[in-house]
């Protein structure tokens, strides 16, 4: 069933069951976002997708569309906010974006863009993070991972269906780990696949990287936006 | 009484340093050096990093010549992962191609900005002249034509930088065993034929061609002048490949002497084996000399005066260049020149041979190749690795080590200002002794006298430190009590 909905004051069509987050897209309003991805279940870790319903400050990835749903999500306070979400990340980890191989391929980077952020304006945590390495090829650069828990919840071992990666610990103590046995037992195809899921630069192929030339890489040549827009993953 | 003088800050060389010039009970010059105290510390930030994103990251230690950096760390990955020259392997023709090109263009673009907005100024106004005429805005003034087809070669260069690497500064083009991306015909012909606004490259070996004429009129105007000014001892340090000729990205480094001839030759990855570094505690900056001679016999000049004091010849396909390389080993008689501001006729000599080069790689078909790496097996792993290219400034070498799992452990690097600091600390004493004539005044004349013989080096402070912040360039006088006795600050 389809009913309508008010986006930044437009009236939209959208399907019953959808989430909120999608339904915008559908109808080309972009709502940034880090740990969802299209197809899979929410997380909401991020909170990246916060947007106003109906008066009241929600992640756009944790709720199903209701018919008369009122939301803003250009707004300028609204928008603020989520910028201001961006930045803390930026402050939280170690990102150096210049070096990083993710580079042009992040979508925290992407999202930093989208949001117009050009420097963050908390203090700069720079948290001592050691790399996790003891896998044959998956290389955890800690320094930035945003916790977003996409690799947590959505890559698995095939056999047993167990979790590969965790977080252990809270607050600034919080930290990735890897269960180095499983990890070792995924494909290439799956390490690949982990280190794309991943939307930072923390999950890392070893020694692969910078294969596509700067003004080739995935968010050069087709932006994150347009991506959300057209129903990608990400 | 003894005297300490302070220069604060030389404006016009990259980073920042110290000069102190030391007095003895006489009053004469003991010695003058250059201190460089600044932070030492992008060889530790990348450890514990990804081995592969250690170019990039190291190669910001440079604004100007991050493509040399980019390429000497680039060399030094190959090698790591088991398919670089160290391993005795050969590039595949397209990214060893491809690599060249790039590092041409940056020599092209840095030589340009070093001798046209540094050196030029002061070759046509003169060392004396007021300092805000001797500048590239009193170029502007006096010769606006001149200035303006310097700014369209330099554009040139950039855009050639940009287009290899993807972005004007601190671009990403290699990866381990190759490169990530080919020269397009479009972006060939771009360059070659002058489309949208660019020279094209006729136009560009022209520009190249002023650089010389340039300085053939100073030097015929003041021939003693800079002939003379801060004659200085060293052996001569650069990469060879087999003909004895200079090879900027690859080759054997040999050493050569006043007589040119060969001193040492070996392979870069045995630097260590034949070249110690020297420390002191005035100075971040160590002091490089061949073992075998010791410090003051084995110290050796790198940079553009040197690679001419070494190079046999050039290429028969860069005749221009080949014409006027001729020309200077005639006037210096086959000898090595010992003359610092002879820095500056080798540099646009280079700057001849960088256009004349890149014409010849622009139409080699070589660079439309697609087989852009060479492909290598978790079995050729070496975890270590060294590069050496020649940089605009200089020999650079970067050597890195990283542990079974990837991470970095060690980084090295030696960069063009390190090798030079013998002889730049021995220039600055020349100039001293020439130039000191009043221990109780600091002139202009020494002051600016000073300044142009360190900027001959066109030193990059920073970058010889990896510093991490700034410092101006302060030169001081000091006693031979070691009580400062004047300062001047500009
Ligand atoms: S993970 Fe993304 S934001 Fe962080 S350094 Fe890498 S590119 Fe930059
Ligand atoms: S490793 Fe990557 S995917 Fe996993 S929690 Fe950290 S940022 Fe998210």
């Amino acid at each position: 069933m389809s009913f309508t909905i008010t986006i930044d004051k437009r009236k939209v069509l959208v399907d019953e069951g959808c989430t909120l987050i999608d339904a915008a897209a559908d109808n080309g309003v972009f709502i940034p976002n880090l740990c969802y991805t299209r197809g899979k279940p929410c997380l909401g870790t991020c909170r990246v997708c916060s947007v106003r319903v109906n008066g009241k400050v929600t992640a756009a990835c944790t709720v199903p569309v209701q018919p008369g749903m009122v939301v803003d999500v250009n707004e300028p306070e609204v928008a603020e906010m989520r910028k201001l979400l961006v930045e803390a990340l930026f402050s939280e980890g170690n990102h150096n974006c210049p070096s990083c191989e993710k580079s042009g391929r992040c979508e925290l980077q992407a999202v930093a863009y989208e949001v117009e952020m050009t420097a963050s304006p908390f203090p700069y945590r720079f948290p001592k993070r050691e790399r996790e390495d003891a896998a044959d090829h998956i290389f955890l650069e800690r320094d930035r991972c945003i916790f977003c828990q996409r690799c947590v919840e959505h890559v698995r071992d095939e056999e047993t269906g167990q979790a590969i990666f965790a977080i252990h610990g809270r607050g600034t103590k919080a930290r990735i780990e890897i269960d180095v046995g499983l990890a070792n037992k995924l494909t290439p195809e799956q390490v690949h696949a982990a280190a794309e899921l991943c939307p930072v630069g923390c999950i890392l192929e070893k020694g692969v990287g910078f294969e596509d030339p700067m003004g080739s890489r995935k968010f050069d040549v087709k932006s994150l936006r347009r991506r959300m827009l057209e129903g990608e993953t990400s | 009484m003894s005297r300490k003088l302070i220069i604060d800050p030389v404006t016009r060389i990259e980073g920042h340093g110290k000069v102190t010039i030391q007095l003895n009970k006489a009053k004469k010059v003991d010695w003058a050096r250059l201190n460089v105290v600044e932070f030492r510390g992008y060889e530790k930030f990348v450890q514990g990093h990804p081995y592969w994103e250690a170019p990039m990251m190291l190669q910001r230690v440079c604004g100007i010549c991050f493509v040399s950096h980019h390429l000497a760390g680039a060399k030094a990955l190959d090698d790591m992962v088991g398919v670089g020259y160290g391993n005795g392997v050969q590039m595949l023709p397209a990214p060893e191609k491809m690599r060249r090109l790039g590092h041409y263009a940056q020599q092209l673009q840095s030589h340009v900005a070093a001798y046209f907005y540094l050196t030029a100024p002061e070759m046509l106004f003169g060392v004396d002249a007021p300092p805000d005429q001797r500048n590239v805005q009193g170029l502007i003034e006096a010769d606006p034509e001149l200035v303006r087809r310097v700014l369209r070669l330099r554009k040139w260069g950039q855009e050639l930088i940009t287009t290899v690497f993807g972005k004007r500064m601190h671009g990403i083009h290699s990866v381990p065993g190759g490169v990530n991306k080919n020269l397009s015909t479009v972006d060939r012909d771009r360059f070659l034929n002058g489309e949208g606004g660019l020279l094209s490259i006729d136009e560009v070996i022209e520009g190249a061609q002023e650089a010389l004429k340039v300085f053939y009129g100073y030097h015929e105007a003041h021939r003693d002048w800079i002939d003379n000014f801060a004659v200085v001892p060293g052996l001569n340090l650069c990469l060879v490949n087999d003909q004895g000729n200079v090879d900027y990205f690859h080759g054997d480094l040999r050493v050569v002497d006043q007589n040119r001839e060969v001193v040492e030759e070996f392979d870069y990855h045995d630097y260590l084996d034949h070249f110690e570094e020297a420390t002191e505690e005035w100075s971040y900056m160590k002091f490089p000399y061949l073992k075998r001679l010791g410090r003051e016999a084995g110290s050796a000049r790198v940079g553009s005066l040197a690679r001419v004091n070494v190079t046999r010849d050039y290429e028969a396909e860069t005749p221009l260049a080949r014409e006027a390389l001729a020309r200077f080993h005639d006037y210096n008689k086959g000898k090595a020149s010992n003359a610092t501001l002879h820095t500056n006729w080798a540099r646009a000599i280079e700057i001849l041979h960088s256009a004349e080069q890149i014409r010849n790689l622009l139409n080699d078909p070589d660079l439309q190749k697609e087989d852009l790496v060479v492909p290598h097996a978790e079995t050729d792993w070496t975890g270590e690795g060294v590069g050496v290219v020649e940089a605009p400034r200089g020999t650079l070498l970067h050597h890195y080590r990283a542990d079974q799992d990837g991470a970095m452990t060690f980084a090295n690097l030696i960069v063009a200002t390190t090798q030079n600091n013998q002889v730049i600390n021995r220039t600055i004493t020349s100039v001293a002794e020439e130039y000191l004539t009043d221990v109780d005044e600091i002139t202009d004349g020494l002051m600016n006298h000073v300044e142009f013989g360190i900027r001959a080096y066109d030193p990059c402070l920073s970058c010889a430190t990896h510093a991490v912040g700034q410092m101006p360039l302060i030169v001081t006088i000091q006693g031979a009590d070691g009580g400062v006795l004047a300062r001047r600050e500009r």
